[in-house]
């Protein structure tokens, strides 16, 4: 059991390493360097070859990628071009913030998803019908729409809740619960946009799980010997489908930190997702390298994680041969 | 397909499919004006659905802040999400097919770098890539075609791989090797065509997470430029006038959520149709079920 986890994680280092070779070598292959934007329209041909020979953007390529892979595993990650702020202290403000909306959300969605999947699973067809027709809707959703949907409703109309950033602009200077209840009324539209889109794809994936389940020979011997309907649901049923349940969370991480990049672009959540896009366009090249591995490894990790996970619920994985 | 048109998810599918290409196609007899078509925007501007214009335009949704009809840039832009959807699954189909069938039928040699590739690609953070690949580059329809098509074969080709490894021991397949046909042939002629069932599912599911992505790297102004209007685009313009001129964001929202979701339902009674024991459970096939939001 030891062994091929270790494997996993070895993969999962070489897809790390992956992402950073590809990211490095395409933002040099693109057209274009961030000097142009630096040195302005104003500056002659020696202060533009200057500019790059101090940021070492004229030397070869290996060089410049070993120079990089050195300096980042030295904890050095370089400096914006863009503000000139340290990448390690602009992506440790902005690492906590993703994972907080990212993980409140992926909790909610599953609790929420499992919950309304069991439902359909266990109702008549019209319920199940109706259910349905609800969470293909939520998955169709693009979430950057929802967002704005969102926030006419409830912040342009309803005047309820704020729709930009992570607190509001005195929130130094509210302390204990009034600072608490600042956050947390930041946090409600993102973190709603984020779930319910997540809620319909989980759902109609748990209530497949629970019929496939259903029709298992087992289901039928436990109602057989006499169980009721809610000890068959929780013992038998819901345990073997939470086992695809829980490798479709790892494969929905990616997807995830996907829907959070836009949202955290409709809200002005200051997260990874955030700071990438805005470091891309202006072609930021120490940010988008150091929020690139961020990214990938908050990605990888999650996966890893998913794993564990599916070992812990299922038995089976354990055994020699079983791991895949 | 007449099974398939008696479900109703089936039918609901590719009505509102045929219904949004017909009009994009027939765009120029669905609608009079041109997308990019202005007069006087300060006497246009932000009219609101249902209204005429003082040059006796009628505006079924509306105008926008420039005072362009917004229904004719909602079938205008019909015809970029579909077109640059379509073409972004063709592209991700082809290579998956291609990629599946190499690692499922071709020499051994290829197989395993093939194998670590896919699961490589598919362990990628895609919206990173989708990101740093259309910012540096002069963002464009046919970048975002390439984009996608290059991000998105992976799944195609994991259904793939596993079908034409379970064809390829099928007796029919080893009595065309009998017969001395050649492998290419046995695999063009006899295995790809009973391969494809799956990969017709994973197309329907992957236009819809294509039209998406699209119109959300649009939506970041990384992918279709204003003012040829596209469904992302347009909701990113709409997004500055949430306030006075909500139509403008939500007619595309409403046509992008009615597509995705009649790609989706009929993706679902496709698998239904396809795996018949399985009827009634909607777990979509795993691996294009992880979709961004």
């Amino acid at each position: 059991m030891i062994l091929p986890l270790a494997r996993r994680a070895l993969a999962g280092a070489a897809v790390v390493a992956g992402v950073v070779a590809l990211t490095f070598v395409l933002l040099r292959l693109a057209p274009g360097d961030p000097v142009e934007q630096l040195v302005g329209p104003a500056a002659t041909p020696e202060q533009a070859a200057l500019q790059r020979h101090a940021l070492g953007l004229d030397r070869p390529l290996p060089v410049q990628f070993a120079a990089w892979l050195g300096r980042f595993a030295r904890g050095d990650w370089g400096r914006s071009i863009v503000t000139g702020r340290a990448v390690r202290g602009l992506l440790g403000d902005a690492v906590p913030a993703t994972l907080e909306l990212a993980g409140l959300s992926l909790i909610l969605t599953y609790l929420l998803g499992l919950a309304v999947g069991a439902v359909q699973a266990s109702v008549g067809p019209r319920l199940d019908t109706a259910l349905s027709v609800t969470t293909v809707t939520l998955f169709a959703l693009p979430g950057y729409w929802l967002g704005l949907a969102l926030i006419i409703v409830f912040t342009y109309w309803g005047r309820a809740l704020p729709a930009f950033g992570a607190a509001g602009l005195d929130a130094d200077a509210l302390t204990g619960w009034s600072r608490l209840a600042d956050r947390l009324r930041h946090l409600a539209l993102p973190l709603a946009t984020l779930t319910l889109i997540g809620i319909g794809g989980t759902a109609r994936f748990v209530r497949g799980a629970m019929r496939d389940v259903l029709t298992q020979p087992f289901v039928r011997a436990a109602r057989a010997k006499g169980l009721s309907p809610f000890q068959v649901t929780r013992r038998h049923v819901a345990r073997n489908a939470l086992i695809p349940v829980i490798t479709l969370l790892g494969l929905s991480l990616p997807a995830l930190f996907s829907g959070t990049v836009f949202v955290e672009a409709v809200f002005a959540w200051p997260g990874v997702g955030r700071r990438l896009v805005e470091a891309v366009q202006a072609r930021d090249y120490p940010v988008v390298m150091g929020a690139t591995v961020v990214s990938a490894v908050l990605v990888v990790a999650g996966n890893f994680l998913a794993d564990l996970a599916a070992v812990w619920i299922d038995p089976r994985m354990r055994q020699p041969g079983r791991e895949t | 397909m007449r099974p398939l048109l008696r479900d109703r998810r089936a039918a609901f599918g590719l009505a509102v499919l045929a219904i949004v290409a017909a009009a994009g196609v027939a765009a120029p007899l669905v609608t009079g004006g041109r997308p990019t078509a202005q007069g006087d925007i300060v006497a246009t501007r932000f009219l609101p659905p249902l209204a005429g214009d003082r040059a006796g335009g009628f505006h079924v949704l509306g105008t926008d802040r420039f005072g362009r009809d917004v229904w004719t840039r909602l079938v205008y832009g019909a015809r970029v999400s579909l077109a640059v959807g379509t073409l972004a699954v063709l592209l991700s189909i082809a290579l998956g097919v291609a990629v599946g069938a190499a690692v499922g039928f071709g020499p051994g040699l290829v197989q395993l770098p093939l194998l670590a590739l896919t699961d490589f690609a598919l362990a990628l953070p895609r919206v990173v890539l989708l990101l740093v690949l259309a910012a540096l580059w002069r963002p464009s329809a046919a970048l975002v075609v390439i984009v996608l098509g290059l991000t998105g074969w992976m799944p195609v080709a994991r259904l793939v791989q596993a079908e034409v490894r379970s064809l390829a021991v099928r007796p029919f397949v080893e009595s065309a090797v009998a017969l001395g046909s050649s492998r290419g042939r046995v695999l063009w002629r006899h295995i790809l065509p009973n391969a494809l069932t799956p990969v017709i599912v994973a197309a329907a599911l992957g236009l819809g997470n294509a039209i998406t992505l699209e119109a959300g790297l649009s939506f970041l102004g990384l992918g279709v430029q204003p003012p040829a209007p596209s469904w992302g685009n347009m909701i990113a313009s709409g997004r500055d006038t949430l306030v006075n001129a909500p139509w403008v964001a939500a007619a595309p929202g409403m046509a992008l959520v009615l597509v995705v979701v009649a790609c989706t339902l009929l993706g679902d009674a496709l698998q239904d149709a396809w795996n018949p024991e399985r009827r009634h459970s909607l777990t979509p096939p795993r691996a294009v079920s992880a979709r961004p939001r």
